[in-house]
């Protein structure tokens, strides 16, 4: 009962959403309010009722219901209750479903928070977002149904897939689709701008905010489900560079560039058009991720539906929109004219340096991941691009961002001296080139990778304290400056903290793939081994049974010169209704180093297979990466996102009558 | 989307994928081995190289590739003689060769053109006459039917 109603819900939505697409943009083309208010509230119903069917299916995962096709492919009676929570979304159908879900919240949102909006604006804006919502909901009703019953319900399911039964898929999927999600919002907004024909600093500021959540979003999913993969594959890899990552890496960069050329509109009011399109791309190229996971056309280790209906529906969802965006954006982008007027030494050039270097890698991460396809369609030539060819032709992009962002970052608006801003970094500049020739000179003799990473990431840490500083400005006693700080606004602080992030990723995954050591081995219980310094003995191997699973644990002490640091406890679990074995690694996580040990399967000779990795600066990437997505959100929270953007608050002070 | 179900099949079984059988004694040797491993992709799996893998297959190509290099092949020998029998899909980075030269120039050829177009954007709104505080006409036709409401 409770699924017929979820079912109807959903059904109910796609309605909603059909007179959220079409009222509001006739009400705002013709100026009736009425219509145009018909968007409000058609979103935040949408948004309950999709809210009602989503729960309909959790409640169908929680009491284990059988007779829901999805359930019985994806659950267990004895599956761990988070697991089966989260196994609402560990699915392609429920997925789409959270899909949807926060499509309608970003939907909702506008409608409610948006009241600083202009009404023709928000209606537009609305509409947009209901389209959106109708294509996707209409993939799911027709193509991906969750509530689909058995005839005979099997006595259990089938489980999940036990590399998804980890806390780590309660988080990582959620934060991934927030912020592809998130990115629906600025299409939407820069579409309502295009029917609209204006675009000014007002719409940068109404813009951003979403942008910038989107980011944050998308920060957060991508680096947990990197630090899952971490710890969760067993050898400690952290990016693959497979496609379904790089369809998520894409919109990051994309929206990043976004982030920055819509602070140039917000304040100068250039790039205007530019930023347009970015915001058009940067979902596109959502849709482009949606599309590769869930058609099979590349093949990827996150194979989740390959199936070539679904994916051809999800292609034309993708050309539809992306070709309505790009022609409504032809044929009115001539009348955006850009005001500002700014030299090549200026704040403006430098954030045009910054969207050509994030646009242009994002473009050979895009055909990197596309061309086994281009080359087989057109050449007859299956070939690969993997790992190799990006490391290769993406990194060189990163290496002249990080060299040139310290630089931007503090050049003037307008027009600027190339020659004052360098005067304020030399410290920057002679404290990187000090730990590049340290640890140049400490390491003797292997790749430059890690001197040059651990040199940028200097360079761009302490250029960010540098910017922060200089913005107390040049005169002043250092109490008060410092002072002056902590009055600065918490954009400010925001920017550094994300520059500073960034650095703090580049010097982790230098010094990773610069510094990593490795050690294979067959260890008899009681024996030990030395490596990078520490001393690693297997003391005991026993057996253990999980509530889905059984496990075999190693104890395996970990020491330097005598001292034990800490006993780990590797596993080996075996889930018998998938039918499939999974790793699970022991780490002593450390601020300069994780040491990494994994067992393996028994040898004849009584032996154990162990694998244990010497990790440096690890924690570095994910740390730099909560520093990006906090940067981002106190940037989120500066003050001027919060008074009403745009619109002058009227205060009525009280005339004495004279 | 969905980096979800990621992981998923990556690695289906969790044995590892160099055996410590597998290791040669020569650590000169075996380093190599394993940065030509690193290159090659095992064909069964989904996008995994043989380093990683724990295909039978992958296990085959590791062993193969050491069995080479002990009977002295350089490293472009050993991978040649991968390629010549299983196909250049075999090679995770693609040789820039035919076709294959495009992609290799798409990224550089991108940024020259993206760097020359913002060059000329910069250079034109360098010239440009600063008008930002004047409105245009859209907008003084705006102002002008405010005022006469």
């Amino acid at each position: 009962m409770i699924t017929e109603l979820g079912h109807f819900a959903l059904i109910l939505a796609l309605v909603l959403a059909c007179v959220q697409a079409t009222v509001p943009l006739i009400g705002a083309q013709k100026r009736w309010t009425g219509w145009m208010a018909v968007g409000d509230t058609a979103a935040g119903l949408q948004f309950v009722m999709i809210a009602i069917a989503f729960a309909a299916l959790t409640h169908a995962f929680v009491t284990s219901d059988f007779s829901l096709r999805l359930v019985t492919l994806n659950s267990h009676s004895a599956k761990p209750m988070l697991y089966k929570i989260t196994g609402v979304w560990g699915n392609h159908e429920g997925s789409m479903l959270l899909w949807v879900l926060i499509v309608a919240l970003f939907g909702a949102c506008a409608a409610w928070f948006g009241g600083n909006l202009p009404p023709g604006l928000r209606a537009r804006v609305l509409a947009v977002q209901g389209m959106i919502g109708i294509a996707f909901l209409a993939f799911i009703i027709f193509t991906s149904n969750p509530f689909l019953r058995l005839a005979t319900p099997p006595l259990d399911g089938q489980d999940l897939n036990p590399l998804l039964q980890d806390p780590g898929l309660a988080f990582h999927p959620p934060f991934l689709y927030l912020g592809y999600v998130g990115l629906s919002m600025t299409f939407s907004f820069a579409i309502a701008a295009l029917i609209e024909g204006r675009v000014d600093a007002a719409w940068g500021r109404w813009v951003r905010p979403y942008t910038l959540a989107a980011w944050i979003f998308l920060t957060i999913g991508i680096a947990m489900g990197s630090w899952w993969a971490y710890y969760e594959l067993g050898w400690g890899g952290f990016w693959f560079w497979d496609p379904v990552e790089n369809a998520s890496f894409m919109p990051w960069l994309i929206s990043a560039a976004l982030l920055h050329s819509a602070i140039v509109v917000e304040k100068r009011e250039s790039l205007k058009s530019w930023t347009i399109l970015l915001a058009i791309i940067a979902f596109g190229f959502s849709m482009i991720g949606a599309f590769i996971t869930r058609s099979g056309v590349l093949t990827s280790v996150h194979a989740f539906a390959n199936d070539p209906e679904r994916g051809m529906f999800l292609l034309g969802i993708t050309a539809l929109f992306m070709m309505g965006g790009l022609t409504l954006f032809a044929a009115r982008a001539g009348s955006m004219q850009a005001r500002g007027v700014f030299s090549l030494a200026s704040r403006e050039s430098m954030l045009v340096t910054n969207n050509v270097l994030l646009g242009v890698s994002a473009f050979v991460v895009f055909i990197g991941t596309i061309w086994p396809l281009v080359a087989e369609l057109l050449f007859d030539r299956k070939l690969s691009v993997g790992a190799p060819f990006f490391d290769m032709a993406f990194t060189p992009f990163m290496i002249v961002l990080g060299a040139v962002l310290p630089i931007g970052a503090m050049m003037p608006w307008k027009r600027g001296q190339m020659r004052r801003v360098m005067r304020q970094l030399v410290p920057a500049m002679v404290l990187a080139l000090a730990v590049l020739g340290l640890v140049w000179a400490i390491q003797s003799g292997r790749s430059m990778m890690g001197p040059v990473g651990l040199c940028l990431g200097t360079w761009l840490v302490v250029g960010a304290a540098t910017d922060i500083w200089s913005r107390t400005g040049l005169r002043g006693d250092v109490v008060s400056r410092a002072r002056r700080l902590l009055r600065l606004p918490r954009a400010d602080w925001g920017k550094a903290t994300a520059h500073a992030g960034l650095g703090v990723t580049i010097a982790g995954i230098a010094g990773l793939l610069a510094w990593e050591a490795e050690d294979i081995r067959v260890l008899k219980t009681g024996e030990s081994f030395g490596l990078a310094g520490y001393t690693i003995t297997l003391q005991d191997v026993r057996r253990s049974e999980g509530p889905n699973y059984v496990a075999t644990i190693a104890d395996m002490r970990l020491s330097k010169n005598g001292n034990t640091i800490s006993v780990l406890q590797p596993e080996k679990r075996f889930y018998p209704v998938a039918d499939m074995p999974t790793t699970e690694a022991a780490i002593d996580n450390g601020f300069f180093r994780d040491v990494y040990v994994v067992i393996g399967d028994p040898q004849n000779d009584g032996g154990w297979a162990v694998r244990t990795y010497y990790k440096p600066l690890a924690n570095w990437i994910w740390g730099g990466a909560i520093l990006m997505a906090l940067g981002g959100a106190l940037s989120l929270s500066d003050r001027r996102y919060r008074i009403a953007a745009g619109a002058h608050k009227t205060v009525v002070d009280g005339v004495p009558a004279e | 989307m969905k980096r979800l179900a990621f992981i998923l099949a990556l690695i289906a079984s969790p044995l590892f994928a160099v055996q410590p059988d597998e290791v040669l004694d020569d650590p000169a040797l075996e380093a190599r081995a394993r940065e030509l491993s690193t290159g090659l992709r095992c064909l069964v799996c989904r996008n995994e190289n043989i380093d990683e893998s724990n295909a039978p297959l992958a296990r085959d190509l590791r062993l193969l590739v050491r069995t080479r290099l002990v009977a002295g092949d350089s490293d472009d020998q050993a991978v040649d003689f991968i390629v010549d029998r299983y196909g250049e899909y075999v090679l995770l980075q693609p040789r820039a060769t035919g076709s294959t030269v495009m992609l290799w120039l798409a990224g550089p050829l991108m940024l020259l053109v993206a760097a020359g177009i913002a060059l000329l954007y910069i250079r034109r709104r360098g010239q440009a006459t600063p008008d930002a505080d004047r409105l245009s006409d859209d907008e003084a036709a705006r102002l002008r039917d405010i005022l006469n409401e």
